[in-house]
C-alpha cells in the first residue's frame, strides 16, 4: 500500500469502514478511525456501542467482516493476538490479568523468559530486564515483589508495562481507571503522557468523561456501531459527549428533586458496630427516603451494608425494620423485607452463566407460584422475570434464556435489581449502584430508585460518588473511619464539607 | 513499600470482595501469618508422630526404620511428583495406581520371557507415559473433566491389566529384587532415583519457562491462554509427565517388592494426592511444590503407616486412618485457600 495523504503526518493506525456482527446481529456498522503517532485518542460509547469489540480487532482477538485497517502505512489483517503482539499492539484489558501467585518478572516474562542455554530461566537477566521495564512506567518494587503483594494500581502498571514489553507502537487502555484510587489514577495519567512524548500512540477507552477531556488529544465517540462524532478533545465538553453517547439530549441526567417530607422511621440502625471496622453506627431511613451515604474507598461502607444485611455478625447494636429486630442470616432478614445490591454484581449478585430469568427469579423462589403438583415451573419463572424485566427497564429484544454474562453492565444491573424487586423489599441497601455503568443506563437507574422511592421503599444508597449521591438522595450521611462523621439534608449539601469530613483527619 | 496512598492510614482492609488495592493491613498480615503456620503443620504433625510412636513403642526413630521408610515412601514420592504436576494445573488424575498396575504386568510378562531388567524396566515407564498421553488427550483434545478422564482410565487400565495377568500373581526374577535391594553410599537405589525425581521435579517448576507457566494456568487459565501460554499443551504435558512418573513409580515399587499382585497399585492415586495436598499443594491448582512439599507429604503418610504396623493397630482401623488423613488434608487446603470472607 502507499500512503495515502501525503499532507499530514502519516496515521499510525487507521481503521477503515469495519464491519462486524455476531450472529448476524452487527456491532460495528463502518467503523472509521485515525490515530495519529505520539498521540492519545479518547474513545468513548455506551456499553453495547462497540467499542470493545473495535478494540478486541485491533488487538487481534477478532476478525472484521469487511472494512481494512493500515497500521504504519502496511496492511494490518493478524490472525491472533501474538500477530497482534509482533505489529506493534499492546492490549491492557479491563480486567487485571496477572498472576497473583508468581513474580513481577514472572508476570512480564511469562511467555519470553530470558533462558540459560535456551533451558533454564536466567533469572538474574531477568530481573534486570524486569526493573528496566518497571522504571519505565514508574514503578518502585522490585522485580522479585509477589504480585499478591501489590495494590491494584500498582497492578495496572505491572499490565503496561508487561504490555509494553513487545516494541509497542499502539498502546490499547480498556477502562483503566475503574480500580484505581484518585492517586493512582494520577499516577497512571501522568504515565500515560510520558509514554505520548515517547511517541507511543494511545487509546484510551473510559466512562470516566473528565478524565478522557483533560487526558486525550482527540476524542472519538461511538454510537450503535458507528462512529457519530470526532475531532481534537478541546471541541468537547461533558454534556456534549453524553449527548453524542446516548444521542439525544439528557437534560436531567439525574430525576427532578424530590420534595421534603416527615417520613415515618422503616430502618433503624443502633449502635451497630464490628471489631475496628465499623464503629458504633446509628442511622435512620424513613419511609419512602432515600439516604446516601458517602465515603472514600475503605471507609466501612460495604461493612456496614454487610452488617444491616446480616452477612457479618455485629460485635454489637441492632437493626430495627419497621420497629421489629432483625437478627440471624439473611434469608430471614430477605423474608422481612430487606434486600441488597451488592458493589460487585459480578462476583456476588449474578450467576453469570446462568439465564437472565433465572437470575431474576433467584431470591424470589419461595414466593414464586407452584403448578399444580406443587412444582415450580420455567414457565412461571419466565412470566415473573418478563414482567419484573420490564418493570426495570430491560428492553424487549432481551432473550431471557441468555446467559446474564452476555449483558452490558448496565443490563446486569438491571437484572440484579430486578431481582430483589421481585422480593418486594420495603428496604433496599444498594452498594456502589453504578459502578462501571454507561450514562443512559445509570440515569435509567436514578429513576428507578426514585419511583421506588415515591412508592413508598426506603433507600440506603452506599457510594463512593459524591455528585451520584448529591443528585439523588434525601439525606447523606458521610463515613470516615468506619463511622458517620457528619449528616447533610438536601438543602445543606455541600461538596466541600462533605468531601472534608470524608477525608482522614490530618489531611482535612 | 510503595508510594503514598490513602491506605496507608486506612484501618480497614475489607474483607472478602472490594478494596484489595490497600496495602495489606495488620489483619491480613496476623491472617498470612496463620497461613504460614497451616503450611507447616505436616512437619510439626511430622515430627511428633515420630517422637510419640518412638516413645510409645520403641525402636522407631532409628537409622534403619528411616531407611526402611524412605525407601517404602520411594515410589510414592515418583508417583506424587507428576501428582503435583497435574495438580498445579487444577486437575487430577486418578489413573496413575492403574498405569502402574498395567506397566507391572507387561514388565512382569517380559521378565518371566527372559528380558533383561532394563528393558522390562523401559517398558513400564514408557507404559506410563502411553496411558499420560491418553490422558492427555481426553483432557485436552475432548475437553473432558480430569476428574472423569482420569476415572476412565483407571477402570480402563485396571481391566487391561487383570486381562494381562489373568488375576494370578506373578513372581518376578531375582534382578528385580536385587535392584530393590541394591544400596549406593549405604541409601538404597529406590531412594537415590526417588530423589533424583523429586530433585528434577522442583527444578522443573522452578527453574523452566514450563514450570513458571504452569503456575500461571492453575492461577488464571483464560488470563494465560491471553498472555500467550500455550496451554493446551502445558496441560497435556503434565498427564504426560504423571503418567511416566507412574510408570516408574510402579517399578520401584514392584522391585521391592518383587511379585506383582492383582491388587498392585490399588489406591497409589490417592496417596500421590494426599502427599501433594500436604505439601501444600491445592487441589485448585496455581499452588504447590515438589521439594519439600510433595516430599514431606510422601514421608509422613508413609510413616502413618508404618507407625501403624509397629504400633500393631487393628489392620481395619487403616482405613479409617486413612479417611481421617485426607480430610484433615482437603480441610487444610480449603482453610488455606478459602478466601478471607468474614
Amino acid at each position: 500500500m502507499t500512503a495515502q495523504s501525503p499532507a499530514v503526518a502519516a496515521p499510525r493506525v487507521r481503521v477503515e469502514a469495519v464491519h462486524k456482527g455476531f450472529a448476524g446481529v452487527p456491532v460495528l456498522r463502518g467503523v472509521s478511525l485515525t490515530l495519529a503517532p505520539a498521540s492519545v485518542l479518547g474513545l468513548v460509547g455506551e456499553n453495547g456501542a462497540g467499542k470493545s469489540t473495535m478494540m478486541n480487532i485491533l488487538g487481534g482477538h477478532l476478525r472484521p467482516d469487511a472494512g481494512s485497517i493500515h497500521v504504519d502505512g502496511a496492511v494490518y489483517r493478524p490472525r491472533g493476538a501474538s500477530d497482534a503482539r509482533k505489529a506493534g499492539m499492546a492490549f491492557v484489558h479491563q480486567e487485571l490479568t496477572l498472576f497473583a501467585n508468581l513474580t513481577i518478572a514472572e508476570n512480564l516474562h511469562l511467555v519470553r523468559f530470558p533462558r540459560r542455554l535456551g533451558v533454564w530461566i536466567d533469572r538474574t537477566a531477568s530481573r534486570r530486564l524486569a526493573s528496566e521495564q518497571l522504571s519505565r512506567v514508574g514503578l518502585r518494587r522490585g522485580p522479585d515483589t509477589p504480585v499478591e503483594q501489590l495494590t491494584s494500581g500498582e497492578r495496572q502498571l505491572v499490565e503496561i508495562a508487561r504490555a509494553l514489553t513487545h516494541d509497542a507502537r499502539v498502546l490499547i487502555l480498556d477502562e483503566p481507571t475503574t480500580s484505581l484510587g484518585a492517586l493512582e489514577r494520577q499516577r497512571l495519567h501522568d504515565l500515560i503522557r510520558e509514554l505520548r512524548h515517547d511517541g507511543l500512540s494511545i487509546v484510551y477507552i473510559s466512562h470516566e468523561l473528565g478524565d478522557v477531556l483533560r487526558e486525550c488529544d482527540r476524542i472519538a465517540v461511538l454510537r450503535d456501531g458507528t462512529v457519530v462524532a470526532e475531532g481534537d478533545a478541546g471541541g468537547f465538553s461533558v454534556r456534549g459527549l453524553v449527548r453524542h453517547m446516548v444521542g439525544r439530549e439528557v437534560g436531567q441526567f439525574y430525576p427532578a428533586p424530590r420534595q421534603a417530607a416527615v417520613r415515618e422511621p422503616l430502618l433503624r440502625v443502633r449502635g451497630l458496630c464490628r471489631g475496628t471496622r465499623v464503629g458504633p453506627t446509628t442511622l435512620t431511613v424513613g419511609v419512602g427516603e432515600i439516604v446516601g451515604v458517602f465515603g472514600l474507598m475503605g471507609a466501612g461502607r460495604s461493612e456496614l451494608a454487610r452488617l444491616i444485611f446480616g452477612l457479618d455478625k455485629p460485635s454489637a447494636g441492632v437493626v430495627l425494620l419497621d420497629g421489629r429486630a432483625l437478627v440471624g442470616a439473611p434469608p430471614g432478614r430477605i423474608a422481612s423485607g430487606l434486600a441488597f445490591v451488592t458493589e460487585d454484581r459480578r462476583l456476588d449478585g449474578l450467576c453469570l452463566e446462568a439465564p437472565i430469568a433465572e437470575n431474576l427469579a433467584l431470591a424470589s423462589l419461595r414466593r414464586l407460584p407452584r403448578s399444580l403438583v406443587g412444582v415450580l415451573t420455567g414457565a412461571t419463572i419466565k412470566r415473573a422475570a418478563r414482567r419484573i424485566g420490564s418493570a426495570v427497564g430491560l428492553a424487549e429484544h432481551v432473550d431471557l434464556a441468555a446467559p446474564v454474562g452476555r449483558l452490558s453492565g448496565g443490563n446486569q444491573q438491571k437484572v440484579v435489581l430486578g431481582k430483589w424487586l421481585l422480593t418486594r423489599p420495603r428496604m433496599l441497601l444498594l452498594d456502589e449502584p453504578t459502578r462501571g455503568i454507561d450514562v443512559g443506563a445509570r440515569a435509567e437507574i436514578y429513576q428507578l430508585l426514585h419511583r421506588l422511592a415515591d412508592a413508598g421503599t426506603g433507600l440506603l444508597v452506599l457510594s463512593s460518588d459524591l455528585d451520584e449521591l448529591m443528585g439523588i438522595s434525601d439525606r447523606i450521611l458521610v463515613m470516615r473511619h468506619g463511622e458517620l462523621n457528619g449528616e447533610f439534608p438536601s438543602t445543606a449539601f455541600d461538596r466541600e464539607q462533605m468531601l472534608r469530613a470524608a477525608l482522614p483527619a490530618s489531611v482535612a | 513499600m510503595s508510594g503514598p496512598s490513602l491506605a496507608g492510614r486506612d484501618l480497614s482492609a475489607p474483607s472478602g470482595h472490594g478494596d484489595r488495592r490497600f496495602q495489606p493491613s495488620l489483619v491480613d498480615r496476623r491472617r498470612r501469618r496463620a497461613r504460614q503456620l497451616l503450611r507447616s503443620l505436616p512437619l510439626f504433625a511430622f515430627a511428633a508422630l515420630v517422637l510419640g510412636v518412638d516413645w510409645h513403642a520403641g525402636r522407631f526413630a532409628t537409622t534403619e526404620n528411616a531407611a526402611q521408610i524412605a525407601s517404602q515412601a520411594a515410589p510414592t514420592v515418583v508417583v506424587a511428583v507428576g501428582m503435583t504436576f497435574v495438580m498445579l494445573t487444577g486437575g487430577i488424575d486418578l489413573s496413575v495406581g492403574a498405569l502402574m498396575f498395567v506397566g507391572a504386568g507387561l514388565a512382569g510378562h517380559l521378565a518371566l520371557s527372559g528380558a533383561p531388567f532394563a528393558a522390562a524396566a523401559a517398558v513400564m515407564v514408557v507404559v506410563g507415559l502411553t496411558g499420560g498421553l491418553v490422558n492427555a488427550v481426553l483432557v485436552t483434545r475432548l475437553g473432558l473433566i480430569p476428574f472423569v478422564a482420569t476415572l476412565a482410565t483407571l477402570y480402563i487400565g485396571r481391566g487391561v491389566g487383570r486381562w494381562i495377568t489373568e488375576t494370578r500373581a506373578m513372581n518376578l526374577p531375582e534382578d528385580f529384587l536385587a535392584f530393590g535391594a541394591a544400596a549406593w553410599l549405604g541409601i538404597p537405589a529406590v531412594v537415590w532415583v526417588a530423589a533424583l525425581v523429586a530433585v528434577a521435579g522442583q527444578f522443573g517448576l522452578s527453574c523452566t519457562p514450563f514450570g513458571r507457566q504452569l503456575y500461571a494456568l492453575g492461577s488464571n487459565a483464560d488470563a494465560a491462554r491471553k498472555a500467550g501460554v500455550n496451554t493446551r499443551r502445558l496441560t497435556a504435558a503434565v498427564y504426560a509427565v504423571s503418567g511416566a512418573c507412574a510408570g516408574l513409580g510402579g517399578l520401584l515399587a514392584l522391585s521391592r517388592l518383587g511379585s506383582v499382585s492383582p491388587r498392585f497399585g490399588e489406591l497409589y492415586e490417592f496417596e500421590a494426592i494426599t502427599a501433594a495436598v500436604l505439601g501444600g499443594a491445592s487441589l485448585y491448582g496455581g499452588r504447590g511444590q515438589v521439594l519439600p512439599g510433595t516430599v514431606v507429604g510422601a514421608g509422613l503418610i508413609t510413616t502413618i503407616f508404618s507407625a501403624l504396623v509397629t504400633l500393631q493397630a487393628n489392620p481395619y482401623l487403616y482405613p479409617l486412618i486413612t479417611a481421617v488423613v485426607i480430610f484433615a488434608v482437603v480441610l487444610i487446603d480449603t482453610l488455606y485457600t478459602r478466601p478471607s470472607a468474614g
